[in-house]
């Protein structure tokens, strides 16, 4: 990494703290962001799993949309049925090109006086920005880009809501896909009920100057700092999609197991096409290897000894410590306990599809 | 628990962040300190083959952090004598020990004047500093 690329990379108000904590920092999406801590990934991840992590997401892009017509204008655009999203709800969707190829995939809240927040991911921000402003004409609905508003953070573990709890001086967590107004340890934020860990805890958003107090009151109520490898590891063993591997502009959102985020009724855009594509011939399914080996996104998946598919994301599991994954097979080998094989740079690892999520703490 | 940055006198460096320790006709390998500090916690290491022939400047295997995958370049040349099986079990010792268990393989080596092209440890140790 060359001073001269550095240079160019956005930090987040929490880069002082990250350093001074022995982050590696390393470029994501434009922004210089902690890939991990001093005492690695595994402690990282395993402190989520077991207590309460703090990871800072102010990468993650936000998109505001307000305006009499806001609902109808997003029940067009997102996947999901935006009109069952009540005030202070979370909903998932995917955002979709006419053709049903997948732009984003992206959790909007709906906030107080009919405003609508959407979450994008920071490598599409931009993209789905201009894409929602140009689809905009003709409703009355302002789409604004919000993403410099916010800095934002996720709190999760098993002990996330404890240690909020403790520092709540107004207002109260809100449940699980829910969002609520609070002040913790003194600052205002917009409090989410949602992550991306498979463990319960809370997503805050606040204004970016108010962020290294949030930061530093969470650390010292006990959060362990981690990083975007531990976040990794920790949604690929809850199976949560990562943008640009396992969802992509080519791949629709049925054949990557998100029909159940798709209301096809709604008449959203991609609605149509999907209909039509009918039962896609491949799949998205979770693995895991059966012996050593991690698989990595572009190995080849055999079936019969035969190329059949393409792993998207692979890494070891700290939890379950062996490898695991996701990727693409035909749908007649996508049944749970169907025997297949990565090639790993040359070598034949054996697997077994498996269902989601790939772990499960009562497993444990 | 990661080692603390050295690198041992008496070892012979690689600029690939290896090191050869040589003992007669034969030679221990593995990476440096720099390496492992690159690569984060080792949590694989699929050992090559005893009889296999290694080539310097040539990777002889792959260790794999949680993140990535990354070659073991072979410093000198010869045939593997030995590997340490206990990495698969442990691979973690690449980080806590890489100069002791964390070695990886021992090479019956077939050309001594090879290593006239390695670097010392003070040579090595600028190396890494510059980077």
């Amino acid at each position: 990494m060359s001073a001269a690329a550095t240079d160019t990379l956005r930090r987040t108000p929490l880069h002082e703290r990250h350093a001074a904590a022995g982050a590696k920092l390393v470029p994501f999406a434009g922004w210089e962001m902690p890939v991990q801590y001093a005492d690695g990934i595994r402690a990282e991840h395993i402190a989520v799993r077991r207590h309460a992590g703090l990871f800072d997401v102010t990468h993650m892009g936000q998109v505001e949309t307000s305006g009499p017509q806001a609902e109808t204008f997003l029940q067009r655009m997102l996947s999901n049925d935006v009109t069952r999203l009540r005030e202070g709800g979370a909903q998932y969707s995917v955002l979709c090109r006419d053709d049903g190829g997948v732009l984003d995939d992206l959790f909007t809240y709906r906030l107080e006086g009919g405003r609508f927040l959407t979450v994008t991911n920071a490598a599409n921000h931009e993209r789905d920005h201009v894409w929602l402003a140009e689809h905009g004409d003709g409703y009355e609905a302002t789409v604004r880009d919000a993403a410099s508003d916010y800095a934002m953070l996720a709190l999760q573990g098993p002990a996330a809501r404890a240690l909020l709890a403790d520092l709540l001086e107004a207002g109260e967590a809100p449940a699980r896909m829910r969002t609520a107004r609070a002040s913790v340890a003194g600052v205002d934020c917009l409090v989410c009920g949602t992550g991306y860990t498979g463990e319960d805890g809370v997503e805050l958003l606040t204004e970016p100057e108010y962020a290294p107090a949030l930061w530093e009151a969470l650390v010292a109520a006990g959060a362990t700092p981690a990083g975007l490898a531990a976040r990794d590891t920790l949604r690929l063993e809850a199976c949560f999609h990562l943008y640009g591997n396992d969802l992509s502009e080519d791949r629709n959102p049925i054949e990557a197991g998100l029909g159940w985020a798709c209301k096809l009724d709604t008449g959203f855009i991609g609605a149509e096409a999907l209909r039509a594509a009918g039962d896609p011939p491949d799949r998205l399914v979770p693995f895991a290897f059966t012996g050593p080996g991690i698989p990595r996104p572009g190995n080849p998946i055999l079936i019969d000894g035969e190329p059949a598919g393409i792993v998207t994301s692979g890494t070891l599991s700290p939890c379950l410590e062996q490898g695991i994954g996701m990727g693409y097979v035909p749908a007649s080998a996508a049944t749970p306990g169907t025997p297949i094989e990565v090639d790993v740079r040359g070598r034949r690892r054996t697997a077994e599809v498996r269902e989601k999520p790939l772990y499960r703490k009562e497993d444990q | 628990m990661a080692a603390e940055q050295s690198y041992p006198e008496g070892l012979l460096y690689h600029p690939e962040h290896d090191w050869a320790r040589i003992d007669g006709e034969q030679g221990t390998f593995g990476v440096t300190w720099f390496a492992q500090d690159s690569l984060g916690e080792v949590v694989f290491f699929d050992p090559p083959h005893v009889g296999s022939q290694v080539r310097k400047d040539e990777p002889y295997a792959e260790v794999e952090s949680v993140k990535a995958v990354s070659d073991v370049i072979a410093p000198l040349s010869g045939e593997i004598v030995a590997v340490n099986e206990a990495l698969g079990e442990e691979p973690g010792q690449v980080n806590e020990d890489p100069y002791g268990e964390g070695w990886m393989v021992r090479v019956r080596l077939s050309d001594p004047s090879e290593r006239d092209a390695l670097l010392d440890r003070d040579a090595y140790e600028r190396l890494v500093q510059e980077n």
